[in-house]
C-alpha cells in the first residue's frame, strides 16, 4: 500500500465517521456505517448474516452449483444414504439428489420470504400510518380490523384461506401475507402517533402538504427502522409457516423442491431412510436460525431501548 | 400509552383511596374488554363467512348430487337460505353459530359441534402438558439467564431459545419419533395409546373429561395411564420446547427489570441471602406479568398443535381440521377455525382479566 492509498483509506474512514455531515446522503452513510460497526461486533449476528448471504448466493447460483437436475428421476440411485459417491447428502425415493433439491429449494424459500416481506409490511404500514395520522373513527375502525386478524392464530387462518382458495404456492404466499400484516400496522401506528404532533410535521402542513404526501414522505420513513427489525425477525416465522403449509400438502405441490414438502415425502421412509426427511429440515432450521440471529442483532443496533433486554 | 394510563390509574387510585371507585373502575374495564371481545368475535365470524363464500365448492351440488333436477336444486337453495341477500345470510350464520350449529360434517356425517367436542379434549390435554413443560423449564431458565446477564449461561439459554424459534415443529416431532421411538424405543409411537390399550380405553374407561390421562387415572386403570403417558411425553416435550423458548425470553427480560429495582438492593443490604432475593423477592414480582405470557403461549400452542398432531397422529382438533381440509369438508374446517379463534380470544381476555385482578397497579 502506498502512502497515498493509506491517506485515501483514512480519508474515507474520516468521511464515514464525520460528526458534521455536509449532505443528507453523507449523514445517511455515517449512520449506516456506525450501525454496521456496532452490528459487526456481535458475532452471533454476523453468523446470521453469513447464513442469509449464503442462502441468497445458493439461490442465485443454484444451476451452477447443483450437480444434477432437481426433477429428473433415476431409479438406480433411489434412497442412497448420505456420503454416497456423487451424492453427499443422499438421494430421495425417486433417486433425485438431495443437495440439488436443497439448492433449488432455496430459490422457492427466498421467493416466498421476499414476496411476503414486501407485501405484508407495505400493507401494514399503510393501515398503521393512516390510523395513527388521522386518529378518531378511522383509527378505531382500522385498529379493530387489525385486532380481528391478530385474534386468529396465524397458521389456522392461513389454513382456512388456502382451503378456500385451493392449495398451491401462490395461494400459500397470499395466505401468509394476509396473516402477516397486523403486527406491522401496530408498530407503524405507534411510531406515527409519536411523530404526528412534532414541529416538522406542522411545518410541512403549513407549507400546504396534503395527508398522502405527509404520510408517504414524512411519516413512513420514521417507521422504517422498527419495521425492518420486525421484518427480519418475522422472516423465520414466514419460512416456518410456508414449510408447515408445504408439509401439510397445502403449499407447494410435487414435484417442486420445496423444503416442507420434501420433509412430508420423506416422512414415509422416516425409520428406514432417515436422511430424506432430516436433510430438508436441517436446511429450514439453519436458514430460520440465520434470520433470527440477524434480526436479534439488528434489534440491538437499531433499537437501543430494548438492547439490554 | 400504557405508561400514561398506568400513571393516571395509580394517581387516581391513591388520591381517592375509595374501594368503591376501584370496583367501578374494574367493572368498567371488564365490560369494555367484553365489548371488544364481542366485536372481535363478530369480525372473526365475518372472515370465516367470507371464506365460506369464496370456496369453489358448491354447497348445493354437494348435497343433491350431480344429476339432480333444477327443481331439486332450487328447493335445496331455498332450504339453505342461499337465495337471501348476503347480509341476511350472514345474520343466519351468526344465529346458527351462537346456537352451536356449524352444520354437518361431510367426513363423519355428524354435527360439527359434536365432532369438536370429541376431538377438543385431546388438544387441550396436549397443550396443557406442553405449557407445564414450558413453565417448568422456561421460568428457571429465564431467571438464570437474567442473573448471569451477558455471561455464558445467558448466551447458552438465548441460543437454546433461538433454536426453538427456528425449528419447524413438525420436523422436530419427526426427529423425536426417529430417535426416541424408532431407535431407542423409550417412548410410545404415534397416537394416544397402543392399539390394544385403545380398545380397553374405549370399553372399560368411562369418558369423564375426554383426556386419557385423567380418565384412566380416575378409573384406576393404571396400565392404560402408563401407556398413555409414554405416548404423550414426546409430543408434549416437542410442543413445550416452543413455549419454553418464549417463556424463558420473557422471564429474562422481566427479571432484569426487577433486579435493577431498589427493593432488591435494600433486601441485599439487609442481609437477605442471594437465592432469596432472586427466587422470592424478584421472581415474586415477575409472576404477575408472566401470567399474561403463559396465557399467550398457551394460546399459540393451539396453533402449533395443528402440525404436531399431524405428525403424532394425535386425535385432536388440529388433526380434525387438517383431515377435513383434505375431504373438502368446509363446515368442519370453518367450525374448527371458529372454535380455535374463540379459545384464542378468550385466553387473551382471561390473561387481561387475571392481570387486572392480581396486579393492584392495573386496577
Amino acid at each position: 500500500m502506498t502512502s497515498q492509498d493509506q491517506q485515501a483509506a483514512v480519508g474515507s474512514r474520516a468521511w464515514l465517521t464525520s460528526d458534521q455531515p455536509v449532505s443528507r446522503f453523507h449523514a445517511r452513510c455515517v449512520q449506516a456505517y456506525l450501525a454496521w460497526r456496532r452490528l459487526s461486533q456481535n458475532w452471533l449476528a454476523m453468523v446470521g448474516l453469513g447464513i442469509v448471504l449464503a442462502l441468497i448466493l445458493m439461490a442465485i447460483f443454484a444451476p451452477l452449483l447443483a450437480p444434477y437436475s432437481p426433477f429428473e428421476q433415476s431409479l438406480e440411485t433411489r434412497l442412497l444414504p448420505p456420503f454416497s459417491p456423487g451424492h453427499w447428502l443422499g438421494t430421495d425415493e425417486f433417486g433425485r439428489d438431495l443437495w440439488t433439491r436443497i439448492l433449488y429449494g432455496a430459490r422457492i424459500t427466498l421467493m416466498i420470504v421476499a414476496l411476503v416481506a414486501v407485501t405484508a409490511p407495505l400493507f401494514g404500514l399503510i393501515i398503521g400510518t393512516a390510523a395513527g395520522y388521522f386518529g378518531g373513527a378511522v383509527d378505531v375502525v382500522l385498529m379493530r380490523l387489525t385486532d380481528i386478524f391478530l385474534a386468529f392464530p396465524r397458521l389456522i387462518l392461513a389454513l382456512a384461506l388456502v382451503a378456500a382458495l385451493g392449495p398451491g404456492i401462490e395461494n400459500a404466499i397470499l395466505a401468509i401475507a394476509l396473516t402477516a400484516w397486523p403486527p406491522y400496522a401496530r408498530v407503524a401506528r405507534a411510531e406515527t402517533i409519536t411523530v404526528r404532533n412534532s414541529d416538522y410535521i406542522s411545518a410541512i402542513k403549513l407549507q400546504g402538504a396534503r395527508p398522502p404526501r405527509i404520510i408517504l414522505g414524512h411519516i413512513m420513513p420514521m417507521c422504517m427502522s422498527s419495521v425492518i427489525i420486525r421484518v427480519t425477525l418475522d422472516m423465520a416465522g414466514i419460512i416456518l409457516t410456508a414449510a408447515g403449509l408445504g408439509f401439510l400438502g397445502l403449499g407447494a405441490q410435487p414435484p417442486m423442491p420445496e423444503w416442507g414438502l420434501m420433509i412430508s415425502s420423506g416422512r414415509k421412509f422416516l425409520f428406514d431412510q432417515w436422511w430424506v426427511a432430516t436433510v430438508p429440515g436441517l436446511a429450514i432450521f439453519i436458514v430460520s436460525l440465520g434470520f433470527n440471529l440477524l434480526g436479534d442483532g439488528l434489534r440491538d443496533v437499531l433499537d437501543p431501548r430494548s438492547a439490554s433486554k | 400509552m400504557s405508561d400514561a394510563q398506568g400513571a393516571r390509574r395509580r394517581i387516581s387510585a391513591a388520591g381517592s383511596g375509595l374501594r368503591q371507585a376501584r370496583a367501578t373502575r374494574l367493572l368498567f374495564g371488564v365490560s369494555r374488554t367484553l365489548i371488544s371481545l364481542a366485536i372481535t368475535f363478530l369480525g372473526l365470524l365475518l372472515i370465516t363467512f367470507i371464506i365460506g363464500r369464496v370456496v369453489p365448492i358448491d354447497p348445493v351440488l354437494s348435497i343433491v348430487g350431480e344429476r339432480a333436477s333444477q327443481a331439486q336444486i332450487d328447493q335445496v337453495r331455498e332450504q339453505l337460505g342461499l337465495n337471501e341477500p348476503l347480509m341476511t345470510q350472514f345474520g343466519y350464520y351468526i344465529w346458527d353459530v351462537l346456537h352451536g350449529d356449524f352444520g354437518r360434517s361431510l367426513m363423519t356425517s355428524q354435527p360439527v359441534i359434536d365432532d369438536i367436542a370429541r376431538f377438543f379434549p385431546a388438544t387441550l390435554e396436549l397443550a396443557t402438558l406442553a405449557t407445564i413443560v414450558g413453565v417448568l423449564f422456561g421460568v428457571p431458565g429465564g431467571v438464570l439467564a437474567a442473573v448471569h446477564q451477558g455471561r455464558w449461561p445467558d448466551q447458552a439459554i438465548r441460543v437454546f431459545g433461538l433454536f426453538g424459534y427456528s425449528m419447524p415443529v413438525f420436523w422436530l416431532g419427526l426427529m423425536g419419533l426417529l430417535i426416541f421411538y424408532g431407535e431407542l424405543g423409550w417412548v410410545g409411537g404415534p397416537g394416544r395409546l397402543d392399539a390394544t390399550y385403545e380398545l380397553m380405553y374405549e370399553y372399560d374407561v368411562p369418558t369423564v373429561t375426554g383426556a386419557v390421562l385423567i380418565d384412566s387415572a380416575l378409573a384406576g386403570a393404571w396400565d392404560i395411564f402408563r401407556n398413555a403417558l409414554s405416548h404423550v411425553i414426546l409430543p408434549s416435550l416437542v410442543l413445550g420446547y416452543f413455549s419454553l423458548a418464549y417463556i424463558s425470553r420473557m422471564t429474562r427480560s422481566f427479571m432484569l427489570e426487577q433486579l435493577s429495582q431498589e427493593y432488591v438492593t435494600t433486601a441485599r443490604v439487609k442481609g437477605a441471602p442471594e437465592w432469596r432475593v432472586i427466587w422470592v423477592h424478584a421472581l415474586g414480582n415477575v409472576l404477575i406479568p408472566l401470567i399474561t405470557v403463559i396465557a399467550l403461549s398457551y394460546a399459540s400452542l393451539l396453533e402449533g398443535s395443528v402440525l404436531t398432531e399431524t405428525v403424532f397422529a394425535w386425535p385432536g382438533l388440529g388433526l380434525y381440521i387438517t383431515n377435513a381440509l383434505f375431504s373438502a369438508d368446509m363446515n368442519a374446517v370453518l367450525g374448527g377455525t371458529v372454535v380455535v379463534g374463540l379459545v384464542f380470544i378468550s385466553l387473551n381476555l382471561l390473561s387481561d382479566l387475571l392481570y387486572r385482578v392480581v396486579d393492584p397497579r392495573a386496577r
